[in-house]
């Protein structure tokens, strides 16, 4: 009944699941990266906090698993809300939560249709956290991704190199953010003191889109 | 919402009108409940508010809990409102979150105040019966009190 969107191969309740296998590891095996990162210009929490997170949403949607991929980023984003326990709980929450909703019920979707998902998800992060480009968020690498991941998909890729191209962008967005100035969140506290370092928020919302690059990739999509 | 939850409330007298609930929300566990203390010992005796602190993370230690801030939100909803007072970061994020998704009572909102002085603000004039509208407009208005 369900025939393969057009915009690529199908995204499923179980491709989520196995996102979420892979930003689990690689939160966790970069949980003290993210926390040394944040201990330079934030509250040295965001490696924990981030591990209890998934730890927490991987344990929900292994225990419940949703059937389909709008019901995985919902659960996940619930976990995270309730069990982070710092400011990227509600950001990320709100992501992935917002961008379930938008896929609706249906049980597969397509690349783009991921892909404006993710969009309505990172900007209910604007809104929720009143971040813009440039303030020295997470936002720093998830504005890049989105862009590089229509770029690619507008322009004929398929999954896994959308993806790929998203991943990068994140990558280099993370990085971009060692020259700014923080303008949101204990960082900006330290004005100029938080020039010089990487942010935490955008290198783990790094990890995020890169796990989406090598759930594709293995999937062949 | 109806007349039989503000009958629930020990401190309210059977025949008052339900009064609106506070609900304060730290990185701290013990700012919370010193904040919620200083607050309902500074009413001078009139009728009781419910106010709850929700303070620390999830893990007990320092950050914001959603679960904590649901229950205590449930916990002091007597139908008149839910002043919601935040103080930091994640605190307000989290309070902000969960309205987004309707997970706290209907009539609860985050006030935009200083914590402590928005705190006492909140209760003494929810105390005197204030309705939500007048327990926000005082404690926002804690933000014109100089010191200096």
């Amino acid at each position: 009944m369900n025939a393969l969107p057009p915009d690529g191969p199908p995204i499923d309740a179980a491709f989520l699941r196995r996102w979420l296998d892979a930003a689990t590891a690689a939160i966790d095996r970069e949980a003290p990266v993210l926390t040394e990162l944040d201990s330079a210009i934030g509250d040295a929490d965001h490696g924990t906090n981030m591990r209890r997170g998934f730890t927490a949403a991987h344990t929900a949607v292994e225990q419940e698993p949703p059937d389909t991929p709008g019901g995985v980023l919902v659960a996940v984003g619930r976990q995270l809300i309730s069990s982070v326990g710092g400011a990227s709980g509600p950001l990320y929450g709100t992501l992935l939560r917002r961008a379930g909703k938008r896929l609706g019920d249906e049980p597969v979707v397509g690349a783009a249709q991921l892909r404006d998902a993710l969009r309505a998800g990172v900007e209910g992060v604007g809104q929720l956290g009143g971040a813009a480009a440039g303030d020295k968020t997470m936002l720093d690498a998830l504005l890049p991704a989105l862009e590089a991941l229509s770029g690619a998909l507008d322009a004929g890729g398929g999954t896994a190199e959308a993806f790929a191209a998203a991943a990068t962008a994140a990558d280099e967005g993370a990085q971009a953010t060692i020259p700014l100035r923080a303008r949101k969140g204990r960082a900006s506290y330290l004005g100029e003191r938080s020039i010089g370092h990487q942010d935490p928020g955008a290198t783990s919302s790094a990890l995020l889109i890169t796990a989406f690059a090598d759930t594709a990739r293995e999937a062949g999509a | 919402m109806s007349a039989s939850s503000s009958s629930a409330n020990p401190g309210a007298s059977p025949n008052a009108a339900p009064l609106v609930g506070v609900v304060l929300v730290s990185h701290s566990a013990a700012v919370a409940r010193a904040v919620a203390e200083l607050a309902a010992n500074l009413t001078g005796g009139a009728a009781e508010v419910p106010v709850a602190p929700a303070g620390g993370g999830p893990d007990g230690g320092l950050g914001t809990s959603s679960d904590l801030i649901a229950s205590a939100a449930r916990s002091v909803d007597r139908g008149a409102g839910v002043a919601v007072l935040a103080d930091l970061g994640s605190a307000v994020l989290t309070v902000k979150a969960l309205l987004a998704d309707d997970e706290l009572p209907s009539g609860a909102r985050l006030v935009d105040a200083p914590f402590l002085e928005g705190a006492v603000a909140a209760v003494v004039s929810a105390s005197a019966g204030a309705d939500i509208d007048a327990v926000t407009a005082a404690a926002t208005e804690a933000y014109d009190y100089r010191k200096v």
